[in-house]
């Protein structure tokens, strides 16, 4: 990278922290939720795009590694002295009864067992073909899942965990959403990663470069599943409750969208993604309202009506706007600079290069 | 040792009865398997939505019998000819479109037409379980040498062999089937041939999905709680059923359905603390397949032209 | 002798591909494998990559240090560290890549830093960083590529993209390189500076050359021996010249009536 760029990033980064702290300060809790509820969302897209897009391999395991995430920042950061209401129809299990964490030691706990996880069904499940592995990890998201409900002295089943002690500070979640884009950043760009985007364009040849393609995915996965834990961590914090049903498989097609829509293989393209769709979903709540126009009831505007919505953009997405916003490309400097400096030209050089 | 006492304590009629329950069920599992290897033996994608094709199905028939109040068997027919045109639909709209697109595009359009068909379903028929309607003569419990089991027990397994073969036969025994078949062992080389292939397509959608539907229809009798999300869980299983025969293999398919349908209903019987991970079985029995034989049981050994 | 196949057949299914094949290849040899399609050309080079494992027999190799080791079945990517390298038949390049990244990349098999130090960006990985960026501008500074190297390697005209699949292999610094059809679907002028790139690398990267090929005058111009398989088996084997008067190979290639 320039100096330039890296100085610009940095300062980037830092007026963003300075936005972080606003929001924090300055506005009321809806929109702090909103703002973290995006930034949590955008550690968990990036980290599906790191397999997805990155190395190419279709995994929709994202809601499992988030459930663990959650339920490991739940069991140890829940006060010891609140854990018998909680676990009221069967007692806590003595062996996990008395550990309280602090919240960055649960999170990356959480992070540790999903990626432990990833790699424990990744040892089988990788060696799979592509459209294999999303059938497989969306199933295995689902035994987590089915193993939170019954595993009742741990979990406390489908009873949930309630009192988590609340995240809501902006900055928290802004730091850690910088650690994970800063990480991954860095890996896509290191040999590593472009180890990984050869196993995207084409596997047998990347093998043939002496890329060991079971080691190289596994990793991906790893890292990838560390971050879905990392962010299903802040996710139960941020929701104070955890519950087997906040962690559906559906929830990963909310990241499925987020990629897709910011472009499969682009880090800023995901973190916009996660911006417009976690907006874009609480912005079409209103949809899900009963409407008066003109005094008569509109009949379309009922609970469900949102979802609808949402699956029919994730199509329209993939039919007609394939490589979403930023395609594999990424935000650079220069290319801000050059719109800065002569906006129209950019856009029809822009033009003119598709 | 419990479970051995449990094993030897069980009575032939009870296990009588469970193998009847595990009959019907991995009847029903191959019959909506089947879907999934056609489309897979032709198209080469996972058609995600055939588990929400199954349970559009059953509303089709629900709103059928109760909202229209049409004589059961008539529905029963409506029931298999809409589904057919909705399965044809969505391959018109969602996959077509895409069919030179990267494979993981198909892939995300197919969950996307499943999220679409749950999301809609929850929109227009709300989210709460509804009961599907009882059939005469096939929702009764009859008794027979002891045991009681629902009719539709007995009809299931014969609907599916009358299903297989009629199948079979088109496949085998006609033009339209040797025109599929060259599709899937080559899709360029039929197509230079001169076989419609858009037609071939459309025509494999008819019949995964009208499968579908019969299993659907016998699905709501027999386990009558019909929701939006019905059809995920047996729509997974039901791919693995055709993953674990030998994905584009018709009879791989089915005695994959059975040997889940069989293998989920047994363990539960023998294993009732397992009962919670009950749908956890299927995706076990799919990883260890998948390491000791990944072409599946009857499926071709095929290798990748490097 | 770099590299020796000992009686490798494969079989898929019921078909025998390759049966009981043996090619010995000394060391700075350039050898060519011909024969008609479908005679198991590719299918014996899948052997000895790694991408298939022979249904019988042995591959052995020897390195460096003039140890032979038995490479059957191993994985591509190890016989790959182990200084084999291999082109396509239907190029299989990096196409949504850089020139330059499709070469940097072949360096990364060298790549001593763990995953972390690599993503942190480490001195040492950083040391090796810098190597690995050297080592591709030298690279494409010597073979020619050095102005497209910001294209996308599905942009190149096809010729360039045969060389830089080429290229693309050297830089993971082999000393046996398996060559699949460099010149299909080359025309003589093409097939002329192929002939005479694969003669610079030959020389100046102390190579070892294993090349399947159809263009008969590439063939028979720079290869010191010459296998010919047909249905699966060795029916010649010999210098240019012994190959262009043995009657076997002439029948095969021209087609006898087999009941005449």
């Amino acid at each position: 990278m320039k100096k330039r760029d890296m100085i610009l990033t940095i300062i980037g980064i830092i007026a963003l922290f300075g936005l972080a702290f606003f929001v924090q300060e300055e506005m009321d809790s809806y929109i702090r939720r909103i703002v973290n509820l995006c930034l949590v969302y955008a550690i968990i897209g990036l980290s599906m795009n790191l397999t997805n897009g990155f190395v190419g391999q279709f995994s929709l395991g994202q809601a499992g590694f988030m459930a663990i995430g959650a339920y490991t920042v739940g069991i140890f950061t829940v006060p010891v002295e609140y854990r018998e209401n909680i676990f009221y129809a069967m007692p806590m299990n003595p062996a996990i009864a008395d550990i309280e964490l602090p919240l960055w030691a649960a999170l990356i706990l959480g992070g540790a067992l999903a990626a432990l996880f990833a790699f424990a069904i990744g040892t089988p499940v990788l060696r799979l073909r592509g459209d294999y592995l999303a059938v497989t990890t969306l199933g295995f998201s689902e035994i987590i899942r089915i193993w939170i409900t019954n595993a009742q002295s741990i979990t406390n089943g489908a009873l949930g965990i309630k009192d988590i002690p609340p995240l809501n500070d902006v900055r928290y979640i802004f730091l850690v959403t910088v650690i994970c884009f800063v990480f991954i950043t860095l890996l896509v760009n290191s040999s590593y990663g472009r180890a990984f985007k050869a196993i995207r364009e084409d596997e047998i040849a990347a093998e043939a470069m002496g890329i060991n393609l079971f080691w190289h995915k596994n990793l991906a996965f790893m890292v990838s599943a560390f971050f879905a834990g990392i962010g299903g961590g802040l996710y139960g914090a941020l929701l104070g409750t955890v519950d087997p049903k906040n962690f559906l498989f559906t929830l990963t097609y909310n990241f499925l969208l987020i990629i897709v829509l910011g472009g499969m293989g682009s880090i800023t393209g995901s973190m916009l993604g996660a911006v417009i769709v976690t907006a874009g979903l609480e912005y079409l709540r209103f949809f899900d309202e009963p409407l008066m126009l003109f005094g008569m009831d509109i009949p379309l505007f009922r609970p469900g009506f949102r979802m609808v919505i949402f699956s029919v953009l994730l199509m329209v997405c993939v039919l007609f706007w394939r490589h979403g916003i930023m395609g594999t490309r990424e935000f650079t400097w220069q290319k801000a600079i050059d719109f800065v400096k002569n906006p129209l030209g950019f856009i029809k050089r822009k033009g003119a290069a598709q | 040792m419990e479970y051995f006492d449990a094993i030897a304590n069980m009575s032939a009629l009870s296990f009588a009865q469970h193998m009847v329950n595990g009959i019907s069920l991995g009847s029903l599992y191959a019959l909506i398997a089947i879907g999934y290897t056609m489309v897979y033996g032709i198209l080469l994608m996972i058609n995600f939505a055939h588990g929400d094709i199954v349970m559009m199905a059953c509303y089709f028939a629900f709103f059928g019998i109760t909202a229209f109040h049409i004589p059961w068997y008539f529905t029963f027919i409506i029931t298999i000819i809409l589904t057919a045109i909705l399965g044809v639909l969505i391959e018109r709209s969602a996959y077509r479109p895409l069919r030179e697109a990267p494979k993981n595009s198909i892939l995300i359009s197919a969950i996307g037409a499943s999220f679409l068909l749950e999301n809609l379903a929850n929109y227009l028929f709300s989210g709460r379980p509804m009961r599907f309607p009882d059939v005469p003569l096939l929702s009764q419990n009859i008794s027979i040498g002891g045991i009681e089991i629902q009719a539709i027990c007995l009809v299931i397994p014969v609907v599916t062999i009358l299903s297989l073969v009629v199948l079979l036969h088109i496949v085998n025994h006609t033009k339209t089937g040797m025109a599929m078949r060259a599709v899937s062992k080559d899709y360029e080389i039929a197509r230079v041939m001169g076989i419609n292939i858009d037609n071939i397509i459309s025509i494999t959608f008819i019949i995964g999905s009208a499968l579908a539907a019969i299993g659907a229809i016998m699905y709501g009798i027999r386990y009558p709680g019909i929701t939006p999300m019905m059809g995920v869980m047996p729509g997974l299983k039901c791919f693995i059923a055709a993953v674990i025969g030998g994905i584009g293999n018709i009879k791989g398919a089915v005695l994959g359905g059975f040997i889940l349908g069989l293998g989920e209903i047994l363990i539960v019987a023998f294993f009732p603390d397992l009962s919670g991970y009950r749908d956890a079985f299927a995706f076990i029995v799919l990883i260890v397949i998948l390491f000791y034989k990944p072409t599946g049981l009857l499926g071709e050994k095929t290798t990748e032209k490097v | 002798m770099i590299l020796k196949t000992k009686d490798i057949t494969m079989q898929f299914g019921g078909v025998t591909a390759v049966f009981k094949l043996n090619i010995d290849i000394n060391d700075g040899e350039i050898v060519a494998l011909i024969g008609p399609n479908g005679a198991g050309k590719t299918t014996a080079f899948n052997m000895v990559t790694g991408v298939y494992t022979p249904t019988e027999g042995k591959v052995f190799y020897t390195d460096a240090k003039g140890e032979q080791i038995d490479i059957t079945g191993k994985l591509p990517s190890d016989i790959a560290k182990l200084g084999i390298a291999r082109t396509f038949q239907n190029i299989r390049l990096f196409k949504d890549l850089t020139v330059y990244e499709n070469v940097l990349i072949a360096n990364h098999l060298h790549l001593k830093s763990d995953f972390l130090s690599a993503t942190l960006h480490l001195p040492w990985y950083m040391n090796e960083a810098k190597q690995m960026h050297r080592n591709t501008e030298k690279l494409l500074q010597e073979v020619g590529l050095w102005e497209v190297r910001n294209e996308k390697a599905s942009s190149l005209p096809y010729g360039q993209q045969r060389r830089l699949e080429i290229v693309r292999a050297l830089a993971t610094k082999p000393r046996l390189l398996l060559l699949d059809e460099p010149a299909a679907g080359m025309n003589p002028k093409e097939t002329e500076e192929l002939t005479e790139f694969i003669r610079q690398i030959h020389r100046e990267y102390n190579l070892t050359i294993f090349m399947i090929e159809h263009h008969m005058d590439l063939v028979m111009e720079i290869s010191d021996r010459i296998y010919v398989l047909e249905f699966g088996m060795t029916i010649a084997e010999g210098t240019p010249d012994e190959i262009q008067n043995n009657q076997r190979v002439i029948d095969a290639y021209l087609g006898v009536d087999e009941d005449a």
